[in-house]
């Protein structure tokens, strides 16, 4: 019998890859759950199990805080479902529409927000949007439609709408392009096998199109839940890391900032912070997995 | 050989290099005031120099942000400087606690500072004083003196005075009565709460009871700036729920608004944008001929590094920021920032006299939050932006604010349970 050849390249080729991966995404990801299994007691580090857990779900000052920013996310990322992805494939249906002119100039229009800054955007949209120097106020104004302004930044009830809005009109380049993609891949043939049996038009988007760029939007959706939960700069460059008004916008990013560095005369509390972290990697992981092995693993593939 | 000879030459030069130096001390100052630095290059070390031949002084400061870590890292390592700014309350606290800054209880000039002053840079029980005060700031109300002529106005003295002014602006419609924001919160609760309550709270006395428990953040002197602040919503102009800081800045130097809710820090940069003249009014009283209470708030203080190779040096210098001719060079080269010692200081800048003079009129406080009480979770300061900005945007009543900062107040501070 010949034992195995040990197969050293393999290890030789892995290592670079490795190495790194380790260095700067495993290891940090450990020790930062590590870290909120402790806390700081009298200048000291104490290991003290899932208690800043328990502490964040169950004391009423930390868990209302919690589900405030878990719900105002869950809000966050039902508007990019509901707005900015069916926006972003109806764009691209459009866009592949063989006869449209100038595609490719509205395709890179559509686009070009997605590589600005969070810090620009905010800004520009905090200007636009201002009830003083704001060109919003008197553009409705000019269509005599003046009453429906509101300082919408600065209210409870429609502020993270309207974050969300902005990132809305900032990302939806994104499920734009990966659906446009998937649309040009289809083969002309199906399609004009379809035509021939009859299936024109928008019946061709529903009935052959769709089927076949889903498991495009299952991707895009994933990526919008893990994007959303891991927002943080478009609240913060906007509203602060206080999230205003009266927590109205506070997402778990911007609630993990405020606890880990601290805030004006808070101090950082890197132990809870690293809680919060840590319970957001929960929430990523469920709703990845839930995904992965629930709906993903069901979906029907077609061959092309 | 010829590299040797020249080793030789060099170290003989550093020789003779450091035995010149040596009758001469260097004091090394750590700071976060990078925006002052040729006030200290041209002003104030000079002056201190020339005062005490034989002490130099070398003023290093780091960006703000990064300032307390830092700082912290320098310690610990034994690189800090020999003097070192202080901010105010638990950060530099921790730095006595840990022993890095040394106990100035004994150093003479610290009489020339009121207990308020010192207040800032104390332990708890005000047993150990640990840096000099530098300066503070003062809140009040600048206003546009051309719009307050334009419409025949006078500065108004009392809170019926103040409000019948308010009303008369809005009438009148030229000018934003008052330029505030809400967005960013902490104006509600700086230029607004602190600035308007310590005429509620009666200063100093309310806020030490405040601390020792004797008094709740629902009794009545404490809700009321809340129901005072709700009032002020209807002056503020349109859309003020997003108006920013900056945006209230603007709209006060360009002459759009008429009262700008304001601290003393403004003062400079207000000179440079605004073309019409202005002037300052301290905070209200509910009654003519009231005892008027002001926010002096502590903002800088500097103190000697425990571990200095030159105390004697270090106390030297201390004692001369705490001397009348510090103050002056200080106080003129940054109108808005107000030396802190108990000696008079002749101001040239008239906004800057005027927000000083209260000082001999008024009783001196400092902002509520900062001792103490801002140290657990939920953060009272925090908690106070919140709900000074909910009180003005009228989304809950002033009670239910009040129970709420007790109640959270309550959950960590003993003395409140």
């Amino acid at each position: 019998m010949q034992l195995p050849r040990l197969r050293w390249h393999i290890a030789v080729f892995l290592a670079p890859a490795v190495l790194i991966y380790s260095t700067v995404m495993i290891f940090p990801l450990f020790n930062t759950l590590r870290l909120a299994l402790y806390a700081e007691v009298d200048q000291g580090r104490v290991f003290v199990g899932f208690e800043n857990f328990r502490t964040l779900f169950f004391d009423p000052i930390w868990s209302e805080q919690f589900w405030n920013a878990l719900g105002n996310n869950f809000w966050f990322f039902l508007i990019h479902m509901l707005v900015q992805n069916p926006i972003g494939i109806a764009l691209a249906a459009l866009l592949s529409h063989p006869r449209l002119r100038f595609a490719a100039l509205y395709r890179s229009a559509i686009f070009i927000p997605t590589v600005l800054s969070f810090v620009i955007v905010g800004f520009a949209w905090k200007l636009i949007l201002s009830p003083i120097w704001g060109i919003a106020p008197s553009l409705l104004d000019a269509v005599g439609l003046k009453s429906l302004f509101a300082p919408w930044l600065g209210k409870e009830e429609y502020a993270l709408t309207t974050l969300a809005m902005i990132s809305v009109w900032q990302f939806v380049g994104i499920p734009m392009m990966l659906i446009y993609a998937a649309l040009l891949s289809i083969p002309e043939d199906i399609l004009e096998a379809g035509e021939i049996d009859g299936v024109t038009g928008l019946a061709a988007f529903w009935k052959i199109k769709l089927p076949l760029i889903l498991p495009s939007i299952g991707i895009i959706s994933i990526l919008t839940f893990v994007g959303n939960f891991n927002a943080f700069d478009l609240i913060y460059a906007a509203q602060g890391a206080l999230a205003g008004p009266d927590f109205s916008t506070d997402i778990l990013g911007t609630f993990m900032y405020r606890t880990f560095f601290g805030f004006q005369l808070q101090l950082g509390d890197p132990h809870m912070g690293s809680a919060i972290a840590g319970a957001m990697f929960a929430i990523i992981l469920v709703g990845v997995c839930l995904y992965l092995f629930g709906i993903q693993t069901r979906m029907r593939r077609y061959q092309l | 050989m010829r590299r040797k000879s020249m080793l030789a030459a060099l170290a003989s030069t550093a020789l003779v290099a450091t035995s010149a130096l040596a009758e001469d001390v260097t004091l090394t100052v750590e700071s976060w005031r990078n925006d002052d630095l040729t006030l200290w290059q041209e002003k104030i070390i000079p002056a201190f120099e020339a005062a005490h031949p034989g002490i130099k002084v070398k003023f290093t400061p780091s960006a703000p942000t990064e300032y307390n870590a830092v700082l912290n890292s320098k310690l610990d390592a034994g690189s800090a400087g020999d003097l070192i700014t202080c901010r105010p309350f638990d950060a530099s606290l921790a730095l006595f606690d840990a022993g890095h800054l040394a106990d100035l209880d004994d150093m003479e000039a610290m009489g020339n500072f009121s207990d308020v002053a010192k207040s800032a840079w104390q332990t708890d029980d005000g047993s150990a004083s640990f840096c000099v005060p530098m300066a503070s700031v003062i809140h009040g109300f600048i206003y546009n003196k051309d719009a307050f002529e334009e419409l025949g106005l006078e500065v108004p003295t009392t809170e019926d005075e103040f409000f019948a002014a308010l009303e008369t602006i809005k009438e009148d419609g030229t000018y934003i009565p008052m330029a505030m924001g809400t967005n960013d919160q902490w104006e509600a609760a700086t230029m607004g709460y602190n600035n308007i309550g310590p005429n509620y709270w009666k200063g100093e006395e309310g806020r030490k009871a405040l601390i020792a428990g004797e008094q709740k953040l629902t009794d009545e002197q404490w809700v009321a700036p809340f129901e005072t602040l709700a009032k002020w919503a209807d002056y503020l102009g349109d859309g003020f729920e997003a108006q920013t800081y900056p945006d209230s800045q603007n709209i006060f130097t360009l002459g759009r608004a008429a009262i700008y809710p304001a601290g003393s820090w403004e003062i400079s940069g207000f000179n440079a944008q605004a073309d019409f003249e202005m002037g300052a009014f301290k905070p209200p009283v509910k009654a003519a001929g009231d005892t008027c209470y002001i926010s002096d708030h502590t903002d800088i203080g500097i103190g000697m590094n425990a571990s200095t190779e030159h105390p004697e040096a270090a106390k030297a210098f201390l004692s001369w920021v705490a001397s009348p001719e510090f103050a002056s060079i200080f106080g003129n080269a940054l109108p808005g920032f107000f030396p802190l010692s108990n000696a008079p200081v002749e101001m040239s800048d008239p906004l800057a006299k005027e927000f000083v003079s209260w000082r001999g009129e008024c009783e001196s406080t400092i902002r509520s939050t900062y001792q103490i009480l801002s140290r657990g979770t939920p953060n009272l300061e925090n908690e106070t932006w919140g709900a000074s900005a909910a009180a003005i945007k009228g989304t809950d009543t002033p009670e239910a604010l009040a129970e709420k900062l007790q109640s959270g107040l309550a959950n960590w501070y003993a003395p409140q349970q």
